[in-house]
């Protein structure tokens, strides 16, 4: 009785959020797609010449080499990470909880580190090839540059979300619905294809769908491996061109891209539901002995942990170690690494404060307004950094020069970027604090802000602070918009790899590669002892 | 509420940080070099790694403080025409006459002293005093020479296109002195011609660098056998690994792969430290300055004013003869060149 008087009262703050918070949250959302409709304006202001660019049939050869990166990408994803998630939570395969660990831990990794490391491995003139021209002569080693390594470098650096979001699945499967289709006599391999990977398929197709997105938006391992995809254009396009305006077009075509992604994916999920009807049994399912088959399945995790995490520990560590002995400076490193933080933690603290006022009006005061401005806050994570750098650009060189080429456009930047980001901590805090609490301080004399500083608040500063360690990892690894946008002389960690890694300065990536796999391995960890996954943006 | 309050306090806090960051470093530094100081904004199309000796020796003579903007020289124009009068942009330094005098076909150069002007030949300033060359080079083809003898290699450019040069060819497309070799080729042999040749370099299916070192090194280290590029940077490789199996080879007098052209440097009209400019384009163009093209350890540009001598080993600047085109004709062509490289797929 009491609960449902309290839930009626509740109902008509529903009705009227506070103008205010109602304003501020508005107010951030127009803030962060302001980028999209500026390159909108821009693409249509620019006239048939800056459109020509659509005519032309390079196009189609660019859509096709994203579209079959993209899907190349993400079925060596699904194909390693699901066989992987299984044999770890399924099987009686040796050390596993050690594979269990370090079949994540590729998420350190940021895409374009991925391909600085393949390149100074097996690139024209990396590691590899050094070693094999002394006693053998070798004088050239298969071509990485183009789809192979790119493909390569985006399979290592995604695997891992689909691996994550399938073994939390095959943990909470019920382990009857197998049993029931092994008493009906269908051996293992069937039981798997009919019973357990249906049931799975909503969360390989989740983890399929980042795969998909982090691919379609990635810049780094793209244009460091000089394949034509979109990002790549785009940024191409933007340097080589005095009109800027086919630039704004191909970055719009890249956003229509990512749309039909999302729209394919929610076509592909469809309606189906996977329910238990009752609880059912609480129990660990048996592990699948493996027998002879557990060398194979040793050798296929350590191939891939090994090309994964060991080979990138391995030559980033033979580079830096090339650049103490040649005496090379790696001053550098740790003035970019000062910047890199420094920049990041402003990002981290101006996206949960931003992501405040709509998370908490989402939380509290639920209507369909409400829901429209938390889902545009959401889409932003959707659109490629290139294409947010791109239009922050466009409109503070023509509009907002004050700031243009300063850190608090920077920032911005990061923010549009990584506000899904700290909106997904921010929202769920909010909504595992009870408004009762709230109500209940008030009741006892508190003023709504002080109730809300003096309870909310501090219930909900895990929530708060998981938010912005995300926002802070994603923006230290964050690398388009950073190139485009920093003011003169601000060199991070991201641009550090970057410029050494376009030269073939291999022994000068090797400090900033390792510090930002360093800074990025605590973050890793804990979300794959927590077991949750988030959103997380491609460099 | 605590909405609006959280919102306003992020940006303040924001733009706090941000300022406070600048500031800092800013101030630091220039009470640090005491009341000579003042500070500029040079936007660099010249690699960091050749021109960076150039203004730390700036910076000691003068105690202004250099922030410098590095990217394709090409790129750096069309980002100053983009900003307009709002470029933060004191100085452009360029590699090449052609985004030079882009920048000034835009209006946003302004005229540089006759002192200044008067140093350089005519042939390497712009005749109506926007911008100056500041040191010279020649187009050339870089070789592997243990894959190729000289006699090896034809005389012309052109000759590039044939078949047998599939897959052997190296050159980095967005790199200003490659496009001013384009368009010296557009002005001599037409834009049909050039295109025909484009397209069949693309047939012979290339390999593109960043720039022009990486291109050198690709050929020194036998992934091409072939780099078009500009004649110094076998100096920079050499310095490195001396023993390198990497040549230059000049083409014959007058082919548009001959180019003998110049970097260069320009004030922004209205800039907001016109004198600390004009301090630095002065300095270019001393004997201090040139000296350097001479004697840095991996330097062999060609100075240009008087009493300064090339690096020994040169071929002498007066016996190089490159296409017959005016430097100050560049200009008014990158746009097309660029449209034509990007058509061509060069560029995307």
């Amino acid at each position: 009785m009491i609960d449902g008087a309290a839930t009626r009262a509740g109902a008509g703050h529903v009705r009227r959020p506070p103008l205010l918070l109602g304003g501020a949250a508005v107010a951030v959302v127009a803030l962060v797609t302001l980028p999209l409709a500026y390159l909108v304006a821009r693409a249509a202001g620019g006239g048939a010449d800056a459109w020509s660019v659509l005519a032309r049939a390079r196009l189609l050869e660019l859509v096709g080499q994203t579209v079959l990166l993209v899907a190349v990408v993400t079925g060596a994803a699904v194909a390693v990470g699901v066989p992987l998630a299984w044999l770890v939570a399924r099987t009686d395969l040796p050390a596993r909880r050690f594979w269990a660990v370090a079949a994540a831990l590729p998420l350190v990794v940021p895409s374009y580190v991925a391909a600085l490391v393949l390149l100074a491995a097996f690139g024209p003139r990396g590691l590899l090839q050094q070693v094999l021209e002394g006693p053998f002569g070798v004088e050239r080693v298969p071509e990485i540059y183009g789809f192979p390594g790119a493909a390569l470098a985006l399979t290592l650096s995604t695997y891992p979300y689909v691996y994550l979001l399938t073994v939390a699945a095959l943990r909470d499967l019920d382990p009857a619905l197998e049993e029931a289709s092994r008493s009906l006599g269908r051996p293992h391999l069937e039981t798997f294809r009919r019973v357990t990977f249906p049931v799975l398929r909503p969360s390989v197709g989740a983890g399929a769908l980042l795969v998909a997105l982090y691919t379609l938006s990635d810049f780094g391992a793209v244009s460091l491996m000089q394949y034509g995809s979109l990002t790549r254009a785009v940024y191409l396009q933007y340097r080589s061109l005095f009109d800027r305006t086919p630039a704004a077009v191909l970055a719009l075509v890249l956003v229509l891209l990512t749309c039909l992604v999302l729209v394919l994916e929610a076509f592909a999920r469809g309606r189906a539901r996977y329910h238990r009807s009752a609880p059912g049994a609480a129990r660990t399912p048996p592990r699948i002995a493996l027998g002879r088959w557990r060398w194979p399945a040793l050798a296929f995790c350590g191939a891939v942990v090994g090309v994964g995490l060991a080979v990138p520990l391995v030559v980033v560590g033979y580079w830096l170690e090339r650049a103490v002995s040649l005496g090379e400076g790696v001053e550098a490193a740790w003035g970019a690494a000062l910047n890199s933080v420094f920049a990041s933690g402003l990002a981290a603290a101006a996206a949960v404060l931003a992501a405040l006022p709509v998370g908490l009006l989402a939380a509290r005061h639920p209507s369909r307004p409400a829901r429209i401005l938390e889902r545009a806050a959401f889409s932003a994570n959707a659109l490629p950094g290139i294409v947010v750098a791109l239009a922050l650009v466009f409109f503070a060189a023509g509009y907002a020069t004050p700031v243009y080429q300063t850190l608090a456009l920077l920032v911005f930047a990061y923010v549009v970027r990584f506000l899904p980001q700290a909106l997904a901590g921010t929202s769920s805090a909010f909504a595992r604090v009870s408004p009762h609490l709230e109500e209940a301080a008030r009741g006892l004399g508190r003023t709504p802000r002080r109730a809300f500083l003096s309870v909310t608040v501090p219930l909900s500063a895990p929530g708060l602070m998981a938010g912005a360690a995300l926002v802070f990892l994603s923006t230290m690894k964050e690398l388009p918009a950073t190139l485009l946008l920093r003011p003169i002389g601000f060199e991070t960690l991201a641009t550090e790899v970057w410029t050494a890694t376009t030269v073939a300065a291999y022994s000068q990536a090797a400090l900033p590669a390792l510090l930002l796999i360093v800074f990025s391995a605590p973050f890793v960890y804990l979300l794959v002892t927590r077991g949750n996954v988030e959103v997380d943006a491609p460099g | 509420m605590p909405g609006k309050a959280t919102v306003a306090a992020a940006l303040a806090a924001v733009a706090l940080a941000s300022t406070a960051a600048c500031g800092g470093d800013g101030g630091d530094e220039a009470s640090a070099e005491g009341a000579s100081g003042g500070t500029l904004t040079v936007y660099s199309g010249r690699e960091e790694e050749i021109v960076e000796p150039l203004f730390e020796m700036f910076e000691e003579e003068t105690g202004i403080d250099v922030e410098v903007r590095f990217g394709d020289s090409a790129e750096l124009a069309a980002t100053l025409a983009e900003e307009g009068g709002a470029s933060p942009a004191d100085v452009f330094f360029a590699q090449d006459p052609g985004s030079l005098g882009a920048v000034e076909e835009a209006g946003l150069l302004g005229e540089l002293p006759d002192d200044v002007l008067e140093r350089v030949d005519e042939r390497f300033r712009d005749p109506d005093g926007h911008w100056v060359g500041t040191s010279g080079r020649a187009r050339v083809v870089a070789y592997n020479t243990e894959t190729l003898a000289e006699d090896d290699l034809p005389a012309s450019i052109v000759e590039f296109t044939d078949p047998e040069w599939r897959g052997r060819i190296g050159f980095p497309p967005t790199n200003a002195s490659f496009q001013a070799f384009v368009t010296a080729m557009r002005l001599t042999e037409g834009d049909a011609a050039t295109r025909e040749w484009l397209e069949g370099i693309r047939a012979n299916e290339p390999k593109l660098y960043e720039s022009n070192t990486p291109t050198v090194e690709a050929v020194a280290s036998g992934e091409v056998d072939v780099g078009f590029v500009n004649h110094y940077y076998l100096y920079i490789v050499k310095e490195e690994q001396p023993d390198a199996p990497v040549a230059n080879h000049y083409l014959e007098s007058g082919d548009p792969g001959a180019l003998v052209s110049v970097a260069g440097v320009g004030v922004l009209a209205g800039a907001e430290n016109e004198t600390e400019a004009e301090r630095f384009v002065d300095f270019l163009l001393s004997e201090e300055g040139q000296r350097f093209y001479a004697e840095a350890a991996e330097e062999a540009e060609y100075p240009l004013i008087e009493g300064v001598e090339p690096r020994e080993g040169l071929p002498p600047l007066a016996d190089l003869e490159g296409p017959d085109i005016e430097l100050d004709d560049l200009g008014a062509e990158l746009e097309r060149t660029l449209e034509m490289l990007n058509e061509v797929g060069f560029t995307t």
